[in-house]
């Protein structure tokens, strides 16, 4: 855990991407290889299997601290972060011992089904070895909400600068579902099998703010709708058939009506497309709202498969039969992709998204006005040459929204209404991600219907974690997207931003905070603004 | 028969009714009793002030033509009808803790303090009482400090290393009683440049004998070429500014006990830094009530109901004293002090 706690400490201490990036390198040169495995697998967003619970972290914490639970629960409070609470309560380990993170794991994963007692005491001495850092750390694995501000993308750079592999194919390795628990190091950086059904990395657009004109001449570039549903990476390879999301978590079971194009499919096919519910009788997708019924659930009653049926409208084609395409140009994807789709009989659930042909830009600006009557975002522009880039790569790939601005933003403040809402929080402050921490920039209090207020009232109730007169603190937990009519440059702000008119667009259920949008990203849009 | 206490809360402060004094008032009276310069406790406007011969100095500093006298420590004196001293109470140069004493029943006023010597301050003395009025600045046990000698090390460290990299050290801290105690307290490596404000006090306190190595106040021709490699030490309010400028891209830290939590870090801004205060930590809050072998304790300047409400579950009798020199002033002093 020490070499981990100094890469935490090193990461936590500097805001710079360049020396964030040595600290990593430097652990993956000299970490031992399980560790590293490990420390891949947490900055990609993997968790060790939970296997205690807040409570009962809590209850153990106070009483080795000798310390009533009212006065653990003030604590708490006043940290505000729980695993920080128990490192800093707890008395100086007595029996302090060095001890690998993927060793550390193991003991801690292998407490699963055990009995209270059992779990108990084996926590409690491995708090006894651990002393600041590491315990803090070790803490947080428990609880979860582990971060060190380090993006993926960072990471595999990091990864392949120690390793000497390609970053994209290390991108690749690192996607879908593996466990840092059985992975061997050797086997995370080699080049996978072709047969597994581990997903590409997603190709990701930037938000076009100044209108198309600046992107050149029209005709290098191609439309299509930008739809509001899940991003899907439908997979087909020999003995392997899986549909994952963009968050890289394997959805396959969650729409078992995708589950008949592995028979239709070539093996050695990956799509890039959309997951919609759609209504086949408009033959348009029905609300997000709809879909959004269907996310939660990994088992899907019959009713509601009726009621919002799945179908993915395809965008892209990664792999075919079973030839990686990424490289070849997007024309030439794109057509491979309408000619196996056509190629299928009727019926089937996968359709290709539309192309939005377009003669110059403001025949383009005028199909975008009609977006959302195709209950489409806005539109999506492709460079015609484009390769399938690993990521958001600037320049090729552009969303071109029909609110251009807005952001995904995280409550951390709450405050009371006036006059007829004095008796509802209404007025709230919002946080983007700044590297590990969460960075107020705008506040809001419009938007919501009543019922949503009421429904966050009562929220707020449970969740402050610190009151400064009227205000609360709140845990970041609520997402909402927070649309704006303008940004400029303000010294007087925290963030260094000031937003025009900003408002709720919606509350963002769907999303965690883990979901949210960077001050990177809002400083993007900066200067996009400026021109 | 039944008496007033021996001492009483007021609008104005702590009152001893049988002396006719106030310790620490905030709002101007006759006749102050004070703990220590800290700008909380020492305030501007009373008729006559009465702290300890090296608390003088820097409270005559701040508070300019004032009617002041000493006392040495442990010295006993008559006031009314009860006798009052002054002890050491570890906090900064010339704290002290007030003792009062009626009639055989004894009282103890902390000011602030902290437990552990730190080779500058006088170092703090238990005092045995029956009632004890104690801060609770860190009154919560996620505030524990790792010895002085520990936290020193890893500060002279940071230096050691910026200036290897040939980058200036800039370590910010209360410009009273934190400052010095930085100065005093860093193994000595290379040159140690000073804000004014610092460089003011530290000239008092070195004109009263207190040992502090030598400092150079920055002035315009000091910058990171004529210091290479130097630790700056400069009020918190100092960072961020222009008057920064001089060095570089300096290596900014802040030296601060509100340092031991990460979302106050993070909500105040505090960036990077130490773990470094002139209060007691929560075991030595606990140890040194315990040490009075009081039966009744009154908790101000901090996280007063958790800690009364503490106090109480381990047998006490405990009140709360609300004061203005409550917690968010210190906090804000401790933050924003020029
Ligand atoms: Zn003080
Ligand atoms: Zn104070």
């Amino acid at each position: 855990m020490k070499d981990f706690a100094s890469l935490f400490t090193a990461l936590d201490a500097t805001t710079k991407t360049s020396a964030k990036l040595t600290a990593l390198t430097d652990y993956f040169r000299t970490a031992p290889e399980p560790d590293r495995v490990w420390a891949a697998g947490l900055l990609s967003g993997r968790r060790p299997k939970r296997t205690v619970n807040a409570t009962e972290l809590r209850d153990w914490a106070a009483e080795a601290a000798g310390i009533p639970l009212w006065l653990f629960e003030e604590s708490y409070a006043v940290a505000g972060d729980l695993a920080e609470t128990i490192a800093l309560v707890l008395p100086p380990a007595q029996n302090p011992q060095p001890a690998g993170l993927s060793d550390t794991l193991r003991l801690l994963t292998a407490l699963a089904g055990r009995p209270a007692e059992e779990r108990r005491a084996a926590i409690l001495a491995l708090w006894d070895q651990l002393d600041g850092a590491e315990r803090f750390l070790f803490t947080k694995l428990i609880t979860g909400g582990f971060r060190m501000g380090v993006s993926q993308g960072l990471m595999t750079r990091a990864l392949a600068q120690a390793t000497g592999v390609e970053e994209a194919t290390l991108a690749h390795r690192l996607m879908g579902d593996w466990n840092p628990a059985t992975t061997r190091f050797a086997d995370l950086i080699s080049e996978g099998d072709g047969s597994s059904a581990q997903p590409y990395p997603f190709a990701l657009a930037a938000p076009l703010e100044d209108g198309p004109e600046t992107l050149g001449p029209a005709t290098d570039w191609r439309a299509e709708w930008k739809w509001d549903g899940i991003r899907g990476q439908l997979i087909h390879r020999p003995g392997a058939f899986a549909l994952w999301s963009r968050g890289e978590e394997l959805i396959t079971d969650r729409f078992p009506e995708f589950a008949t194009l592995a028979d239709f499919l070539p093996p050695g096919t990956v799509i890039d497309g959309e997951v919609l519910a759609w209504d086949s009788t408009a033959n348009r997708p029905l609300p997000f709202a709809d879909l959004q019924k269907r996310i939660g659930r990994t088992t899907v009653p019959k009713k509601l498969l009726a009621e919002a049926p799945a179908r993915m409208l395809a965008y892209d084609l990664l792999e075919a039969e079973g030839a990686d395409l990424r490289a070849a140009p997007y024309d030439e994807r794109r057509a491979r992709l309408a000619a196996l789709i056509t190629a299928l009989p009727a019926g089937l659930p996968l359709a290709l998204s539309p192309a939005l042909p377009f003669g110059d830009w403001p025949d383009l600006t005028a199909q975008r006005a009609e977006a959302r009557a195709a209950m489409a975002e806005g539109v999506m522009l492709k460079r015609a040459t484009s390769a399938y880039h690993v990521g958001r790569k600037r320049g090729d790939w552009w969303k071109w929204k029909l609110d251009p601005w807005s952001v995904d933003a995280v409550m951390i403040y709450a405050q009371a209404g006036h006059g007829r809402r004095a008796n509802l929080f209404t007025d709230f402050t919002f946080a983007v991600r700044a590297g590990n921490e969460l960075l107020p920039f705008t506040k809001a209090y419009s938007g919501l219907t009543d019922a949503e207020f009421t429904e966050i009232t009562r929220w707020v109730g449970k969740n402050t974690l610190e009151r400064f007169g009227p205000v609360r603190r709140v845990k970041p937990e609520l997402v909402f997207e927070i649309a704006f009519e303008g940004i400029q440059e303000s010294p007087r702000h925290k963030s260094g931003i000031a937003l025009r008119f900003p408002r709720m667009a919606r509350w963002r259920r769907d999303k965690s905070v883990d979901d949210i949008d960077t001050i990177d990203g809002l400083r993007d849009l900066l200067r996009v603004a400026r021109g | 028969m039944t008496r007033a206490p021996v001492l009483t809360f007021t609008d104005r402060g702590i009152y001893c009714p049988d002396g006719d004094f106030h310790i620490d008032p905030w709002r101007p009276v006759a006749r102050a009793l004070i703990t220590h310069g800290h700008s909380d406790h020492a305030r501007w406007g009373h008729g006559k002030y009465l702290c300890t011969h090296q608390a003088l100095p820097v409270i005559r500093h701040r508070l300019g033509d004032i009617t002041a006298s000493g006392i040495a420590y442990g010295e006993a004196r008559r006031i009314g009808s009860v006798t009052v001293s002054f002890h050491p109470a570890g906090h900064v140069p010339g704290s002290a803790q007030i003792r009062i004493e009626r009639a055989g029943e004894v009282w103890v006023v902390s000011g602030d303090y902290k437990v552990e010597p730190d080779g500058l301050a006088e170092a703090f003395e238990p005092i045995r009482c029956h009632t004890f009025i104690t801060e609770c600045t860190f009154g919560l046990p996620v505030f524990r400090w790792q010895p002085q000698a520990q936290v020193m090390a890893e500060i002279s460290a940071w230096w050691a290393a910026n200036a290897a990299e040939g980058r200036i050290s800039v370590l910010a801290g209360y410009s009273f009683g934190k400052a010095q105690r930085l100065i005093a307290g860093v193994a000595p490596q290379g040159p140690i440049l000073t804000h004014g404000a610092v460089e003011e006090i530290n000239q008092i306190l070195r004109a009263q004998g207190y040992a502090l190595p030598a400092t150079t106040r920055v002035t315009a021709e000091v910058s990171a070429k004529s210091h290479p490699g130097a630790l700056v030490i400069a009020p918190p309010s100092a960072l961020g500014t222009p008057w920064l400028r001089r060095f570089g891209q300096p290596d900014e830290a802040f030296a601060s006990g509100w340092m031991a939590l990460r979302g106050i870090r993070r909500r105040r801004g505090l960036g990077n830094g130490f773990v470094v205060s002139d209060h007691a930590d929560w075991q030595g809050l606990n140890d040194a009530i315990s040490a009075t072998g009081c039966e009744s304790v009154f908790a101000t300047h901090g996280y007063t109901t958790p800690f009364r409400r503490w106090l109480e579950e381990q047998g006490y009798n405990a009140g709360i004293v609300s004061t203005e020199y409550g917690e968010e002033a210190e906090e804000t002093a401790e933050v924003t002090e020029p």
